[in-house]
């Protein structure tokens, strides 16, 4: 049997399904390959070797009796620390959260559960999702595999660097403003926004809640599409949730692979014309412009004239429902509780437990967050950022009776070195000028690697309209089935 | 406070009093407002709790439905109008009896608005307005350990318990109520009984007062006659019918006090005490806590469907005050007759004694005599006393059949509200039934005359009214079962008297 790492999540689930490898054989090759690369790598804050083996043999029995099993029965899979796992720590990247063990398991994680497929760990992430490089992790930064010395991108950089060092297969990721997506993007490797509301909520650690996504990661778009399928779809416990199925992202997926893109109409967003972008990934992404192109799609130029302004608008809606929804960290139910002495008032031990639980850039979220909905600021802040996201939506809206899907680079630069950003919270915050517009719309994204800049990996973003998941799929597999994917150098 | 407090009298004379009332409502729904916890009481601490009401990470609310609909009918039965769309908001500040430390509320898009409430004071009809009536989530509760007070002062732990944590809370809020001078501590009052019977008769809360399921909250002020109104204070703690009238009338004797003294009123919180009949201030509304209202992003914004929203309008039931005057027509009551059965809470109970069989006059005497002078001797309440309308009914027909004189069946209604059984129960297990065996009551009879010979010829001699001695002893030897007329009768008989 070849190295069963290096394989896709198609290829793996095809080796169980035929009996030609065992879940446990796949679960612990990984498992091996984590203990090898992890030390360097740092992708899983917490590797749940009992629970992923135990999985795995009851996969294995499973198919024994003779049960009928999923697709992706006995593949691999790795969680960002953002899912609450009924009895595995969840951090969240945070101190705050340190040691706690959820008592429930969050929707997604129950549906990779009923899919057969095997959770090895969690992964690490910037803390409380807030971040684009890992930095912010409480527990230190992932590395990416292409460049020890570069950031994996964030906050999900962990479930980038797992797939990108064959640590996993599969991975699930949460996207906020770009989280899977521009971690996609500088990993090489894919990441899937889906509609807000086409993936549950439920026991997603909330940052933000009408920008949160949790989605899928994978090296291919096809393994990208069967995870989106395993685990989308409407979940009673989230208000939010769509009650719809989801669209055929796996046929879709399989029709783009077959490398025609006639009769597809895809805009270029004007706005995202190169400013601020590296010049050697507004190189590659024209590349693969002219690649789709060849495939028979139809590029029109499209401008979105708000987008100009989704970075500042999220920068106040993020933040102040993040204010809202870290109040509960305050030491009293679970998680970290600091100065608990006997002497000091509870106002007093809820202080400095959030003073010592949380890192810099939550605390400057907070911080952003209270004042933009304090009285007398918030028509100014909280209220001029929800008008500016009604545009937003209005430019999508306009955009897509032109065109099927939009693209552009997933993200303006490639992998930057671990430290070069951290000084400045803003040249940070461009890393996903890129992936917030369709996080303010509610619409899907997709991350695809499309070349190399410089040795490393850039990432074209498809955006579609809310509940067509289905077309960037297909867009991304005709682009995937043209460039091929990209695999790092041996780490 | 050492202020002497001024004359009633003179207050109202002087200045002209504002009032307005905040009413919370804890919904009877089986479940809590976003999870599927049960609501009752009496559970160990924490035990009827999930990730939704303790608010851990990562925990969703889903919308109670059967809640939603009680807020709607609430909203009719106060001739509110419906919004077709609103949301609910989040109220943020810390504390440890919210889960989340923000409390899911709704803020200026409330369910129900504008609408009144029409209460009798003094037999005139007062319009209350109402300014909104919107939905929210309860406390948990905090219990301080350790410290002599129960406070947090001096307590070396505090424990907080979520059982109520995310119960479905119904805020109905009133328009100011000008213009009732004199009168406002009983419009308060009124307004309070009204809502509180309203809303009972929509079946969607208990509203009991004692238990919290019905909290009060009451702004007042005072101006001077042609002024602008004056600031306001909001008395909290409020916890009985009773204590809402003595609250408004102690706040404006207070605020009285004040300006009388050339001072001003602070707009502030103030705790009522039910003890002394006084308030204390507690935190000052000019430091108030920005409570950082936004809409709740974890829920979709609620958009009744007006066909619904109709249904349940044509469904409502009468309202009390209505239902009310037409029982009073029934039952033949003067004003001042019904005002005694309200006052008593007899209302429900004799309307379903008279349904289970009892004329309107028994069932009234049974329920404002001796129940309750029974539930004002323990303290408990008239519908709490432990004898059901039918039992009621039931011994009222015992006595309409000859089974049981007035004295017996009270002694019957003693074992009834001490859990003996049902009023045929005890008679028969305690052989309480009148003697009619005329063999029996011959016997006794002759035994009286027997005993007292000198009586026994008064009555022979004419003076028949000595007979009632003899019936007082056939009474005492039959141990009150037989009836008394009957004796009488005999008596006379045996005596060759006249009746
Ligand atoms: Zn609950």
């Amino acid at each position: 049997m070849t190295d069963v790492t290096a394989m896709t999540a198609t290829q793996i689930a095809g080796l169980v399904a035929t009996g030609a490898a065992s879940a446990v054989e796949v679960t612990q090759a990984h498992l091996d390959r984590i203990a090898a690369v992890d030390g360097r790598v740092n992708a899983f804050l917490h590797v749940d070797t009992e629970g992923a083996l135990a999985a795995a043999r009851d996969i294995d029995a499973r198919r024994a009796a003779g049960e009928e099993l999923g697709p992706l029965a006995g593949v691999p899979v790795a969680v960002k620390d953002v899912l609450t796992t009924k009895g595995v720590p969840t951090t969240v990247g945070s101190k705050i959260l340190e040691g706690w063990r959820p008592p429930y398991d969050s929707t997604i994680v129950e549906r990779l559960r009923a899919a057969g497929t095997v959770m090895l760990g969690k992964t690490n992430m910037d803390e409380f999702a807030m971040g684009s490089s890992t930095e912010y992790s409480a527990y230190g930064p992932s590395r990416n595999p292409w460049d020890t010395d570069r950031i994996p991108g964030g906050s999900g950089g962990g479930s980038a660097a797992a797939l990108a060092a064959y640590e996993a297969p599969l991975a699930i990721g949460s996207d906020t403003g770009g989280s899977i997506r521009q971690p996609g993007a500088v990993t090489g490797t894919v990441g899937a926004k889906p509609t807000y509301g086409g993936t549950s909520r439920y026991g997603l650690v909330a940052f933000s809640s009408s920008l949160d996504t949790p989605g899928p990661c994978a090296r291919t778009v096809l393994d990208a599409a069967l995870l989106h399928a395993a685990i989308g779809g409407h979940d009673p416990r989230d208000s939010t949730s769509i009650p719809a199925p989801v669209p055929d992202v796996v046929a879709a997926a399989k029709l783009g692979a077959t490398g025609d893109l006639s009769g597809v109409r895809l805009g270029i967003v004007t706005e995202f014309g190169g400013e601020g972008a590296e010049p050697g990934v507004m190189a590659t992404f024209r590349e693969a412009v002219d690649t789709l192109t060849k495939l028979g799609a139809e590029i029109v130029e499209i401008s979105c004239p708000h987008f100009r302004y989704a970075l500042p608008a999220y920068y106040l809606i993020a933040p102040s429902e993040c204010s809202s929804n870290l109040a509960r960290f305050d030491g009293v139910r679970f998680g970290l509780r600091t100065g608990d002495d006997g002497n000091r008032s509870l106002e007093e031990v809820m202080s400095l437990t959030r003073e010592a639980g949380f890192g810099p850039e939550v605390k400057r979220r907070i911080m952003l967050g209270t004042y933009a909905l304090s009285s007398g600021y918030y028509d100014a802040y909280y209220g001029q950022a929800q008008k500016v996201r009604t545009l937003i939506t209005r430019d999508f809206t306009a955009a897509f009776e032109r065109v099927d899907a939009l693209i552009s680079p997933t993200t303006p630069f490639v992998a930057f070195p671990l430290g070069a950003r951290t000084s400045d919270p803003y040249q940070m915050y461009l890393a996903d000028l890129f992936t917030i517009p369709s996080n303010l719309y509610g619409g899907p994204g997709i991350s695809v690697p499309c070349g190399l800049s410089e040795g490393l990996p850039v990432g074209l973003q498809v955006m579609a309209p809310t509940m067509a998941d289905d077309r960037m799929y297909r867009v991304a597999a005709a682009l995937e089935s043209a460039v091929g994917t990209f695999t790092p150098p041996a780490l | 406070m050492t202020t002497t407090l001024p004359a009633y009298d003179e207050v109202v004379a002087r200045y002209e009093p504002v009032i307005g009332l905040e009413t919370h409502v804890e919904l009877g729904t089986n479940t809590k407002m976003w999870c599927g916890c049960p609501t009752d009481f009496g559970g160990e601490p924490n035990t009827r709790v999930c990730p939704v009401c303790l608010g851990l990470p990562g925990s969703l609310p889903v919308a109670n439905k059967a809640a939603i609909e009680a807020t709607v009918r609430i909203g009719l039965a106060l001739n509110c109008s419906i919004a077709q769309w609103c949301r609910f908001a989040r109220k943020n500040y810390f504390y440890p009896d919210m889960p989340k430390n923000f409390q899911i509320s709704q803020y200026d898009e409330p369910l129900c608005f504008d609408g009144y409430l029409d209460v009798e004071v003094n037999g005139e009809l007062v319009r209350i307005g109402i300014e909104r009536v919107h939905l929210e989530e309860d406390t948990g509760k905090t219990l301080h350990v350790g410290g002599a007070t129960g406070r947090i002062h001096g307590a070396t732990e505090s424990l907080v318990d979520y059982n109520r944590a995310g119960i479905p809370l119904v805020e109905i809020v009133t328009k100011p109520i000008p213009g009732t001078g004199a009168l406002a501590p009983e419009v308060a009052r009124a307004y309070v009984t009204e809502l509180r019977d309203v809303i009972r008769s929509l079946g969607v809360s208990d509203v009991r007062m004692e238990e919290g399921s019905l909290r009060c909250d009451v702004n007042t002020s005072l101006n001077l006659p042609g002024e602008e109104w004056g600031t306001r204070t909001e008395t909290k703690n409020v916890n009985s019918l009773r204590s809402v009238e003595r609250a408004v009338r102690s706040e404006m004797l207070r605020q009285a006090a004040v300006l009388g003294a050339g001072g001003r009123i602070t707009q502030e919180t103030r705790h009522f005490h039910e003890d002394t009949g006084d308030t204390t201030p507690g935190r000052s509304k000019e430091t108030a806590t920005d409570y950082r209202y936004f809409p709740e992003p974890d829920l979709v914004p609620l958009a009744p469907d007006p066909a619904w929203v109709a249904e349940l309008k044509a469904a409502l039931p009468e309202l009390p005050r209505l239902h009310r005057r037409r029982l009073q027509e029934a039952w033949g009551l003067s004003d001042a007759d019904m005002q005694s059965v309200l006052n008593a809470g007899a209302v429900e109970l004799i309307e379903a004694t008279v349904a289970a069989g009892a004329t309107p006059a028994a069932a009234r005497k049974w329920w404002l005599g001796e129940l309750s002078r029974r539930a004002n001797e323990t303290g408990v309440e008239l519908a709490d006393i432990g004898a059901t309308p039918a039992q009621v009914a039931e011994l009222q027909g015992l006595v309409d059949a000859g089974k049981l004189n007035d004295k017996l069946a009270r002694t019957v209604l003693e074992g009834v509200v001490t859990g003996e059984g049902s009023p045929t129960e005890i008679m028969t297990a305690r052989g309480l039934e009148v003697v009619s065996d005329t063999g029996a009551l011959t016997a006794a009879v002759d035994e009286a005359i027997a005993a007292n010979p000198a009586i026994a010829d008064k009555v022979r001699s004419g003076k028949v009214a000595a007979a009632g001695a003899l019936v007082g002893a056939v009474m005492k030897t039959t141990r009150g079962q037989a009836d008394a007329q009957t004796v009488r009768t005999l008596i006379l008989e045996r005596l060759g008297a006249q009746g």
